[in-house]
């Protein structure tokens, strides 16, 4: 009676089976980014979050793009 | 903070290709993908000019409107990135960009459309900062080290400016008045004293040695 059971339970197990795969394909919604969250260029070393200090140090560097300070 | 932009000067490049060297070699781009390029008009002809070209982050980005799995996103900064584990290469962006800023790897005989590739304005993509995946997808991360992208830096005559839309507007309104100050109506600057002028020229008074006028392009009856 066992092994009849078995042999029953057997193709609903195979049927189910693909019942626990996930989804392959990206649900995505329209006009809406569906990536990976990214974060802020300043929370990393070596400013670890200070934005102001990495304000700071973009405003000097674009400031080395102008000659005409650069040669005063 | 504003917008991150690029900002070329058509005055000063030179067409050396150094910002297309610097990305590749910054960001260990792969053979065949050109983030960056320098395209030139009136190639030849006394008066040409370069222009140095790459995604220019562009504000209503049409490459972000027409992705059928809205894998692009912007920063606060205004940079606009992309997801290359969404991105299912169709190539739309392509299509789409004004600048053909979006590439393709070309690995194959008849090209193969992988992921797509672009400048990241050195800012790196969806992955932890200055990561090797991050640096692997989408480049180094130079904009979270403070520091500016290596096109622009390794300019030489600093054509091409990157950074903040105000800080390079203030930059190049210097530049222009400069040139301004350089020449008269009748003999328009050109060359060196257009590209760049001369730091204690008085704006509106023209120097005695001003520029002699532009070459006549060959063909044409002078």
């Amino acid at each position: 009676m066992k092994q009849f059971a078995g042999v029953l339970m057997l193709p609903l197990v195979l049927c189910l089976a693909a019942c626990g795969e996930r989804p392959q394909v990206v649900n995505y919604k329209q006009g809406t980014y569906q990536g990976k969250p990214d974060t802020p260029p300043y929370n990393a070393a070596p400013f670890n979050g200070d934005k102001t200090k990495w304000e700071h140090a973009l405003e000097t560097r674009a400031q080395n793009q102008n000659e005409y300070k650069r040669i005063r | 903070m504003a917008r991150m932009k690029f900002l070329c000067d058509a005055e000063r490049c030179i067409e050396c290709n150094g910002c297309v060297t610097a990305c590749k070699q910054e960001n260990d781009v792969p053979w065949g993908v050109n983030r960056r390029r320098v395209v030139t008009i009136n190639d030849g002809v006394p008066g040409e000019r370069s222009m140095s070209v790459a995604c220019m982050h562009c504000s209503d980005a049409p490459c972000m409107a027409v992705c059928p799995v809205d894998c692009f996103y912007k920063t606060q900064e205004g940079v606009v990135l992309h997801d290359k584990d969404l991105c299912i290469g169709c190539g739309y962006c392509f299509y789409a960009c004004p600048f053909g800023a979006p590439q393709f790897p070309q690995t194959g005989a008849f090209g193969v459309r992988g992921k797509m590739d672009k400048c990241t304005f050195c800012a790196g993509g969806p992955e932890p900062d200055g990561s090797p995946e991050e640096f692997a997808k989408y480049g180094r991360n130079r904009l979270s080290e403070g520091r500016l992208p290596a096109c622009a830096e390794m300019c030489s005559t600093k054509a091409l400016l990157a950074g903040d839309a105000d800080v390079l507007s203030d930059i190049y309104r210097q530049r222009v008045t400069m040139r301004a100050a350089r020449g008269t109506a009748a003999t328009p600057p050109w060359g060196w004293d257009a590209a760049y002028g001369r730091p204690d020229a008085v704006q509106g008074q023209p120097v005695p040695n001003a520029a002699p006028p532009a070459p006549a392009a060959p063909g044409s009856k002078s």
